[in-house]
């Protein structure tokens, strides 16, 4: 029969983890408290904040409606393995040049997301639009910045990768 | 918060997942979890066991056959919106699927569990109401179908029985004359509606003298279920947009987000928006 706990395989950040972990227990709590990587954030636990967006199996989700035991198996990167790897520090780089932070409680799920917004881009080739940015963020809270800022941030990384003004 | 204990269980075949709701009379079917495990967090919902359906092969399939579409329980929003059969064969779908949450929730969430949970104010329940689409069931006694007027029953209430599976969606296929139309208003893109309106309708002869057939209106946010507004779809016919408002046959209750005289005003509002979506030519 089925278990409150389950033992789980699954690739963090390029490492491979197995854990026994409770099955009520969410993507985000088993980064944050069983792996220790604090980068992705707990805001309103029920999918409306977006401080939680990491990447499973490439895709962006929310990591507080999604359950550890559902990720065995998979690939998840968080922002430590993003920052890491490089694959983010434009972006990270334009959110610190254009104030599009403050406090930095939303950012790790903001910078998921608009990477993940500039990938689809490349792939489809071209610019995204401000209102593209602005709808693709529209599931990531900021209550610091009024949201002008990151767009700023996101758009010139977006010319810049696509060979424009930097 | 975070969730009262739970068991999980992964299942690989229908059958499973129906003898283990059978076994267990409180447990739940875990598909895209994008509602449900925000439900299990903040405690309003404390199953003793989820049964994860997502490992069952062949719901995820979209088909064009026969004149209808047919889109399996387990396709993720973000997949249907990928899709150039939706696109092409089931056009008000399209444009109601980038109103559902946001890039992240889609990933995840799947159309058949938001056409199970049956929020009042979701898009596919009344994209499925206005297409007069229906819902294929696995249940303890077999296969059955279910149109969609007799699905959704009432707040968050449908159909489905406590040991059935909701396997697929179906709806027509739209054709040359087919028309389509969607718009609601929210505070935030992506967030369920204040009100919104998914119709469709058919051409009826062509160029400066055509006209609109078959109008269905399904309105959605104003009441326990997607609402058809039988009356105002009658004057739409008629090709009397005003006549049309004036008729809404409505009857929305206050809520958290906006009082009942707003809500019928927005209503308005938006018959005016998709009324002239349905009176475009299809591109």
């Amino acid at each position: 029969m089925s278990d409150l706990a389950l033992d789980i395989t699954l690739t963090v950040n390029g490492e491979t983890v197995t854990e026994r972990v409770e099955a009520r227990k969410t993507l985000v709590d088993f980064l944050r408290e069983d792996l220790g990587l604090t980068g992705s954030h707990v805001g309103c636990e029920h999918g409306v904040c977006g401080s939680c967006t990491v990447r499973v199996n490439g895709e962006i989700v929310r990591g507080c409606l999604m359950l550890a035991v559902q990720c065995d198996g998979a690939k998840v990167e968080t922002i430590e393995g993003l920052s890491d790897s490089g694959e983010v520090a434009d972006l990270q780089a334009a959110f610190e040049q254009r104030n599009a932070l403050q406090c930095g409680y939303c950012t790790p799920g903001m910078i998921a997301a608009a990477q993940d917004l500039l990938l689809q881009a490349k792939e489809r080739g071209g610019v995204p639009s401000r209102d593209q940015i602005r709808s693709h963020l529209s599931g990531n809270y900021c209550r610091c910045t009024g949201y002008h800022a990151i767009v700023d941030a996101v758009e010139s990384v977006a010319q810049a990768r696509a060979g424009g003004k930097p | 918060m975070k969730p009262a204990p739970f068991a999980y269980k992964k299942v690989r075949t229908l059958e499973e997942a129906v003898a283990l709701l059978a076994e267990h009379k409180d447990a739940r079917l875990l598909a895209g979890g994008q509602s449900l495990i925000a439900t299990l967090n903040m405690r309003l919902s404390a199953p003793s066991l989820l049964i994860d359906i997502n490992g069952i092969g062949g719901l995820d399939g979209i088909a064009h056959k026969s004149g209808t579409v047919e889109i399996g329980a387990l396709v993720r929003h973000a997949q249907a919106e990928r899709s150039e059969t939706i696109a092409k064969h089931a056009p008000l779908i399209a444009r109601a699927l980038p109103h559902i949450g946001h890039a992240a929730i889609r990933n995840r969430g799947t159309l058949g569990g938001s056409i199970a949970f049956a929020d009042p104010a979701a898009e596919l329940p009344a994209c499925l109401m206005a297409l007069d689409g229906e819902v294929d069931v696995t249940g303890p006694k077999g296969k059955r179908t279910v149109e969609a007027p007799d699905f959704f029953k009432g707040l968050f209430e449908t159909a489905l029985g406590p040991q059935d599976v909701l396997t697929a969606i179906r709806v027509p296929a739209a054709s040359k004359d087919s028309r389509v139309g969607f718009a609601e208003l929210a505070r935030r893109h992506g967030d369920y509606a204040i009100v919104g309106l998914a119709a469709c309708a058919r051409a009826d002869g062509k160029g400066n003298n055509s006209r609109l057939a078959d109008v269905r209106l399904a309105f959605f946010g104003v009441g326990a279920t997607p609402l058809r507004a039988k009356k105002a779809e009658a004057a739409l016919a008629e090709g009397n947009v005003d006549a049309a408002v004036a008729a809404l046959d409505l009857d929305p209750q206050d809520d958290v987000q906006a009082t009942a005289a707003v809500k019928k005003h927005l209503a308005g509002m938006l018959l005016r928006r998709v009324a002239k979506q349905l009176m475009e030519a299809r591109a």
